[in-house]
């Protein structure tokens, strides 16, 4: 028996006797005999608990957290804190462990928090229109562009080179599937550029604040994209939000992004959330669950699914999305973290970011060796230039303890000597202190060594 | 909206302006103008209206919504092809570890080798139980693993200059295959059913051609039923040149027992939080890992996990992130998948090993057909008979039809009574072959006297239907609400609070 099961062999004897078969080889027997794994799975023997704990233990100790360095690293998920009482409440087997709620009578609590999430996400993005979750952020970009698809059935998206390019790369292989062709608009002074457009593009997607930490003025592009007939996508970083214009009241159609930031932990990459917003126009082509307000029998105020001819498993091939399975629990923790924070305390949350993103960028600027890449406004990340190769940078502050960053030539050939840095609440002005001390020191120590390399070849 | 009671507000409509839970950390850095770092033509006029609550407010305010949920820790949940086994609580605990939780995802691989060891190794530990060679745990949930399978399918048929216009899926698939068909840009056949609940050979033959690139199949079927001519279907759909697709949701009634690859099958997903004890979450987070035959695997998402041997020192194996792979599908998300799920997964086969994974199958299949056994003893059968009159796997298909007809109850009412009596209903109307259909599935997790209970409670709803159907007509009664109309909800939408 497993620590999980709790068949005794008194059970077995009565339950194979009620069915009418000798054994449990028995209730097989409808699988073909050459099918049957004739040996054991090829799999090591099971452990106690203390020892399965003890062993991922052990790995979890292989992995340097943010917890055991001082980490600047961004560039599309952060490092922020989140408040206990987060846990508490997700970690209530209430919400923890039921299903998707087919059953709206005994589901009322996770339908009201999803009511709950979508108003929050709602004002956030200034769209009418949140569903209850999708996967992260980059696949809710490749979500909003199947919407836009099925809008107006062009055959174009023109995505900024601002977007992140897990987002750009996600739309690109869904987009494959669809017969849909992705171009890329250029960032010119670290904001996105749009061509001139024709009848032929169905969307433009672009990323607020964009993967270098610029904020972009959306209404020029939305009215861009809306002259050409074709839809404004954009994706948000949920926090800068609080203070920066809506997408909505800048006449963006689908506002997506990454849910992270909103009360998630950062778990090596998910599970997080996507969130995905959009005008009362498209409401019945948006993705995935929604909850809404209803009556029961008795005139009593209660939640359900609602417009469910957009899913799967009503529509069927006709259906708007394939999703089923999202991220419920993790949305949940995204509106216990909102209304923690507040309405005046998101304000201050991403204030005080700005202020010390400010004062990391002056800072960083006034090392010898280091330049800002761009003078434009950011929220909590941003990007400068380095006189010396960026990985060897990077290694030598994780030898004082210091993440200082994203090599952002990683993804943009033309930014490869560039370093992406991100400023959540946790790191206070001794940290960035401490990270100027450690860039200044790296870069000393690498110049003689850059200057004679480069003269060797 | 609806004025409601004092304990049931919005989280909105407890909301009073002044109130807080946050302060934020000390200012410590000169403070300079707001204007001069974000000019005012890009911020909003107004702050976003979230609600302004205190910390025990919020506290209590969730609480009292956790109350109004049913849950798999309070009671039997046998849901069909959901999987809703137990969650065991050591799970939660290893997730939470900070240098699992708080590891950032573009770390250097050299800074995150426990993280890339466990992936690799749960991807190994998924290849075996698969019987396929190469794994990729990207996917998202089983509808993203899905759409993973046949972009897959796709990029195989192209590498070869084909151009496939159609992927079959049985009549008894579930909604999200012919969904990901259209997803993946193909045009959906649907294959019937024969009288045993097989597919109909016959029809596959006829409809299996050059244009069809994939078939997707789950089996066990929907009906719980295990294919049992499923060599058969493997060599008419690759006779055509096409893949063959395994769902896998009911992956687990066959742990151990006979794997999808040995079946012939060159893609598979995983539920990792059906099988695998993923807690679901009310609707996720999931994780939709899949594995591949080798001809498949040149176009994996990228990027994969990878051991390297290092080349310094030869002996320690490296684990790594591989990005060169030029015939990859690309991304199908950020980052590199949902990595707190794959740690609970790989906690729960650490726990099992090879000789537990297959006596949870054992007992899945055990627990289903004892279930299906007693429903018989007590005469539920009568009124609602088994589709199939077979041995079934891990979850096995009534119809309403004869209770619909007889005692004038639907299925639907039968689940909603089932509510009044502390057991969430089986899924219901779906397979959608069969009328009235109840989709029941208990899971090895489940003690002999859930299961006896169970089946006395189907029995004592059918007794109470024979002297009052009304009463299961107009159920529930003891739930936070009772039945709620949906036909409205869609009709006037209310999505979000107004303010």
């Amino acid at each position: 028996m497993t620590r999980y099961t709790s068949v005794t062999d008194a059970d077995l004897r009565e339950m194979l006797a009620e069915i009418g078969v000798q054994s449990i080889e028995d209730l097989f027997e409808e699988i073909p005999a050459q099918l049957r794994l004739a040996r054991p799975l090829a799999l090591d023997h099971g452990l106690a608990e203390q020892e399965v704990f003890e062993e991922l233990r052990a790995l979890a100790q292989r992995n340097v957290s943010t917890d055991d360095e001082v980490s600047f690293l961004g560039a599309g998920m952060y490092d922020h804190y989140v408040p206990a009482l987060i846990d508490s409440i997700i970690l209530r087997s209430e919400f923890l462990t039921p299903y998707t709620p087919y059953q709206p009578e005994i589901s009322q609590g996770g339908l009201q928090a999803m009511f709950e999430y979508q108003t929050a996400i709602s004002e956030l993005t200034g769209l009418p229109v949140s569903n209850a979750s999708v996967y992260e952020g980059p696949s809710a970009v490749g979500a909003a562009g199947y919407v836009a698809k099925l809008d107006n059935g062009r055959g174009r998206f023109v995505v900024s080179r601002g977007v992140h390019p897990h987002s750009r790369e996600t739309l690109r292989t869904l987009s494959h599937g669809w017969g849909i062709e992705v171009v890329e608009a250029p960032l010119s002074e670290g904001v996105t550029e749009l061509p001139a457009l024709d009848h032929s593009v169905s969307a433009v997607i672009i990323q607020q604040p964009n993967f270098l930490g610029v904020v972009e003025d959306l209404e020029p592009l939305a009215r861009t994209a809306h002259d050409a007939g074709a839809l404004l996508i954009c994706a948000c970083d949920p926090l800068p939000l609080a203070l920066l214009r809506s997408p909505g009241e800048c006449g963006v159609d689908i506002a997506v992004g990454e849910g992270q930031t909103l009360g998630n932990r950062l778990d090596f990459g998910g599970p997080s959330f996507g969130f995905f917003a959009a005008t009362q126009a498209l409401m019945r082509r948006v993705p995935g669950r929604i909850a809404g307000e209803t009556r029961d029998v008795d005139g009593k105020r209660g939640f359900v699914l609602t417009l469910q001819t957009r899913e799967q498993h009503i529509r069927r091939e006709r259906a708007t999305s394939n999703i089923c399975t999202s991220q419920a629990l993790n949305a949940l923790a995204g509106v216990i973290y909102l209304s923690w924070l507040g309405r005046r305390g998101i304000v201050e949350l991403v204030e005080l970011m700005i202020q010390r993103t400010a004062y990391a960028r002056e800072r960083l600027a006034g090392i010898e060796g280091v330049e800002p890449l761009l003078e434009q406004p950011v929220v909590r990340e941003f990007a400068v230039k380095l006189d010396a190769p960026v990985e060897r940078v990077i290694a030598r502050c994780r030898e004082h303890g210091v993440n200082p960053g994203y090599a952002l030539g990683t993804d943009y050939p033309e930014f490869s000597d560039c370093l992406l840095v991100a400023i959540t609440e946790r790191r206070t002005r001794a940290d960035i202190d401490r990270l100027a001390d450690a860039l200044a020191a790296a870069l000393a120590a690498e110049r003689p060594e850059y200057a004679e390399s480069g003269a060797q070849s | 909206m609806i004025r409601a009671a004092d304990d049931e507000l919005t989280i909105y409509e407890r909301s009073k302006a002044g109130r807080r839970a946050f302060a934020p950390p000390a200012l410590d850095v000169p403070e300079r103008p707001l204007d001069e770092l974000l000019p005012s033509a890009l911020r909003r006029s107004e702050p976003p209206r979230l609600p302004e609550v205190s910390e025990p407010e919020i506290v209590r305010h969730f609480n009292r919504l956790s109350k109004r949920n049913f849950d798999l820790d309070t009671g039997f949940y046998p849901l069909g092809s959901c999987t809703m086994k137990h969650n065991p609580k050591l799970h939660e605990r290893i997730a939470a570890l900070p240098g699992h939780a708080k590891l950032h995802p573009l770390q250097d691989p050299s800074r995150a080798q426990g993280a890339l060891e466990l992936m690799w190794r749960l991807q190994e530990a998924l290849s075996e139980i698969a019987g396929l060679p190469h794994v990729s745990l990207q996917p998202s949930a089983g509808s993203h693993g899905e759409l993973a399978g046949v972009l897959l399918t796709r990029a195989f048929h192209e590498n070869r200059g084909e151009h496939r216009t159609k992927v079959l899926t049985p009549d008894t698939a579930h909604g999200t295959n012919p969904a990901t068909v259209t997803m993946a840009g193909y045009e959906v056949v649907k294959v019937g059913s024969d009288a045993h609940g097989n597919v109909d050979l016959d029809d596959l033959r006829a409809k299996a051609d050059e244009d069809v690139a994939c078939l997707m199949l789950t089996n066990p079927s929907t009906l719980g039923l295990f294919e049992t001519g499923i060599e058969e279907v493997a060599k008419i759909v690759h006779g055509v040149g096409a893949t063959l697709y395994y769902d896998g949701a009911n992956l687990n009634a066959i742990m151990g027992i006979c794997r999808p690859g040995d079946m012939g099958f060159d893609i598979v997903h995983f539920n990792l939080h059906k099988s695998f004890t993923q807690p679901h979450g009310g609707g996720g987070p999931g994780s939709g890992p899949i594995a591949v035959s080798d001809r498949i695997e040149p176009y994996l998402p990228r990027p994969q996990v990878v051991r390297r041997e290092r080349s310094e020192n030869g002996a320690t194996p490296y684990y790594d992130l591989e990005y060169d792979r030029p015939k990859s599908i690309g991304r199908l998300r950020g980052f590199q998948g949902n990595y707190g799920v794959f740690v609970r997964s790989y906690a729960y086969i650490r726990s099992l090993g090879a000789p537990g994974l297959r006596e949870v199958s054992e007992v899945a299949v055990l627990n289903a057909n004892y279930l299906l056994a007693r429903l018989r003893r007590e005469g539920v059968l009568e009124y609602l008979p088994a589709a199939h009159e077979r041995l079934c796997m891990h979850e096995f298909v009534l119809s309403g039809a004869p209770m619909k007809r007889e005692l004038q109850i639907k299925t639907l009412d039968l689940a909603k009574r089932l509510l009044d009596y502390g057991v969430h209903p089986p899924t219901v109307y779906f397979p959608l072959i069969v009328d009235e259909a109840l989709l029941i599935e208990p899971t090895e997790t489940e003690t002999k006297e859930t299961l006896d209970r169970f089946a006395e409670i189907i029995a004592e709803i059918l007794r109470e239907a024979r002297e009052d159907p009304e009463l299961a007509r107009n159920a529930p009664y003891t739930t936070p609400v009772r039945r709620l109309d949906e036909a409205a909800a869609a009709r006037n939408p209310v999505v979000r609070q107004p303010l």
